[in-house]
């Protein structure tokens, strides 16, 4: 449309309109220093690589359910069965087509996306609850084929002799760990990288209309279902790159991938670092692993009590306040009372 | 397009709207014109089916039978979010916002939207001048300069009210449908609201729902009275105000007197 309003706007208006708008998708100088930090931890704690491995995949499956979950408020509590089906995908294609790690990755975030797409169909209607179930029964129909596949996958033995190729041809996966840490922080940064231009786009912005308001998103033209669609398959094929990820630095695919623990585990990692923002992910899976880690080295049988109380303290002691300690997206937006439903 | 040749067609067309709920006849054979550049009140008491006439015409509701055209095309299959690209869009009753966004990023997105951007993903929103320049004379327009970066939720009513409004302007209107622009606004609030409703551009086609005789009388070149989901009758404000039916059965009471010569 023609924009001979009644108000003349100067390209002054227009700038400081453009710094409010890009505020916050601005890379700041924490977040560089963030990655930074992130990189050098293998170097000052050579003994942890695995575990930091471990952390950098969970962070990008995190990642993937906030993008749902956070931007656009779809509840999921069978995130797993797009790890879990990555996990394989990875898994068999290194042992039956090609052991690059890469190409592998680039087949695993196709499949596990087709399949993200199929199952978003599934999500479009009804209610949170008929989503978690939806969601739930999907990651054991996995379980139960992979289970029974036995001929492919191992049943419950698991996959193993998977062997991976060095990464771009140079970098060996070696024992201890090393390149695995590295890798797996390189993919999870790729992505972070790509969410975060995401989620700042219009599009972007779409995703968080149609989580506050639907009826009003459709009545501005938003075509929700397209877009829903959209963020399920993107979401699904990240998850499964994180899985994939996995299989490549363990070289190994179990059943306990397609858990209800995971998703319920992943669930609760957004709950403690706060949905819809990019950065919850991380900060909720690198509390969640350090705490697991060390509790049950301390009591291995009830660590998770430890975990549960923490999460009882977060969510009714100290929500508001602990929101205005840390950042002011909040460690909470809509979670509390989801995360009841697990309890 | 179609309306800027034709200045004095019908740009909104409802012939024949029928909608049944089980055995409630919600809507009876409702056929409504709307001209270009109509200020067109739709009134009716509480019942009356003003609102599924509203879901009716913007497609969240299907009609039993019926024909619906925008701008000579028939729109009657068509879902909400195709006929809003089309220019049919509406404001609500309670306010529907997106209570985490901002004024500014809300606006950004709908006129984004609306310039063919809505599903760019890799360019951060609000890059293009052109954008930008509309959302600012919005934000001019709608008064909400000063509330440009309050999340959404912490806004006054009034200002929520006036952000309503301006979603729904945003997306290029050719006809606007405004469900009870002004319920529930406190005084203070109001005159700044009641001037933006008039101040609404010209070409724009309004059907304006409202239970407020005031601005009804006010703002109306043309009116439609509904009653148990049937038209009763369609006429001028004067010619409506004065009907002895109406006042039997709709504006029995003194509130209209005072606006029969107005």
């Amino acid at each position: 449309m023609d924009s001979q309003g009644t108000h003349s706007s100067n390209s002054k208006d227009l700038d400081s309109l453009q710094r409010s708008l890009h505020k916050n998708s601005k890379i700041k100088i924490t977040e560089l220093l963030f990655w930074v930090v992130a990189f050098l931890m293998p170097l000052a704690l050579p003994s942890h690589d695995m575990m930091i491995s471990e952390i950098a995949i969970t962070a990008l499956f995190a990642l993937s359910l906030d993008l749902v979950l956070g931007y656009s408020g779809i509840v999921s509590l069978g995130h797993a069965a797009f790890f879990g089906f990555g996990v394989y995908s990875a898994a068999l294609f290194a042992k039956f087509f090609n052991a690059d790690p890469l190409l592998g990755l680039v087949v695993c975030a196709v499949l596990c996306g087709f399949l993200g797409w199929m199952c978003s169909f599934t999500i479009l209607r009804g209610s949170d609850l008929t989503r978690l179930m939806v969601t739930l029964g999907v990651a054991l129909i996995l379980l139960e084929l992979a289970n029974q596949m036995d001929w492919l996958t191992g049943g419950s033995d698991g996959l193993q002799g998977v062997l991976i190729g060095p990464v771009l041809r140079r970098f060996e996966f070696d024992l201890e760990g090393r390149t695995a840490a590295w890798y797996s922080m390189s993919i999870a940064l790729l992505f972070f990288m790509f969410a975060r231009v995401l989620v700042g786009s219009p599009w972007g912005y779409t995703l968080r209309v149609i989580r506050d308001n639907r009826l009003r998103a459709m009545a501005i033209g938003v075509p929700v279902s397209k877009v829903l669609i959209s963020v399920y398959t993107i979401a699904a094929s990240i998850a499964g790159v994180a899985g994939g990820v996995l299989a490549q630095t363990t070289g190994f695919a179990s059943l306990d991938v397609f858990a209800f623990d995971r998703s319920a585990d992943l669930m609760l990692m957004l709950v403690i670092g706060g949905v819809g923002w990019l950065y919850g992910g991380i900060a909720g899976a690198v509390i969640f692993k350090i705490l697991q880690s060390e509790l049950s080295a301390v009591t291995p049988q009830y660590w998770m009590f430890w975990i549960g109380l923490l999460l009882i303290i977060l969510v009714h002691v100290g929500r508001d306040r602990i929101k205005g300690w840390f950042m002011p997206k909040g460690l909470f937006g809509k979670l509390g009372e989801q995360s009841e439903v697990r309890k | 397009m179609n309306a800027a040749a034709h200045p004095l067609d019908t740009v909104l067309s409802a012939t024949g709207l029928v909608k049944t709920f089980g055995g409630i006849k919600a809507t009876q054979n409702v056929t409504l014109n709307l001209k270009h550049g109509a200020r067109h009140a739709l009134i009716g008491p509480n019942g009356a089916g003003k609102t599924t006439l509203i879901n009716l015409l913007t497609g969240v509701l299907k009609p039993t039978s019926g024909r619906i055209e925008l701008l000579g095309e028939d729109i009657s299959d068509l879902s909400p979010h195709l006929r809003v690209r089309r220019g049919m869009v509406r404001t609500f009753q309670i306010n529907q916002l997106f209570d985490s966004l901002t004024p500014l990023e809300t606006l950004s997105l709908v006129v984004s939207q609306h310039m063919g951007e809505g599903a760019v993903w890799y360019k951060a929103m609000g890059q293009s001048s052109q954008v930008l320049t509309r959302v600012d004379e919005l934000l001019n327009q709608f008064r909400l300069l000063e509330v440009m970066n309050t999340q959404t939720s912490l806004m006054s009513y009034g200002k929520r009210r006036l952000l309503e409004m301006a979603i729904a302007l945003a997306c290029n209107p050719k006809v606007l449908l405004l469900d009870e622009p002004v319920a529930g606004v406190p005084t203070g609030e109001r005159d700044e609201l009641l001037a933006t409703v008039a101040a609404l551009p010209a070409d724009v086609s309004i059907l304006l729902i409202e239970h407020d005789m005031d601005l009804v009388f006010n703002f109306a070149n043309r009116m439609t009275v509904l009653v148990n989901g049937a038209v009763l009758t369609e006429g001028s404000p004067e010619e409506i105000a004065n009907d002895p039916q109406v006042k039997a059965v709709y504006l029995g009471h003194t509130q209209i007197e005072g606006h029969t010569h107005g």
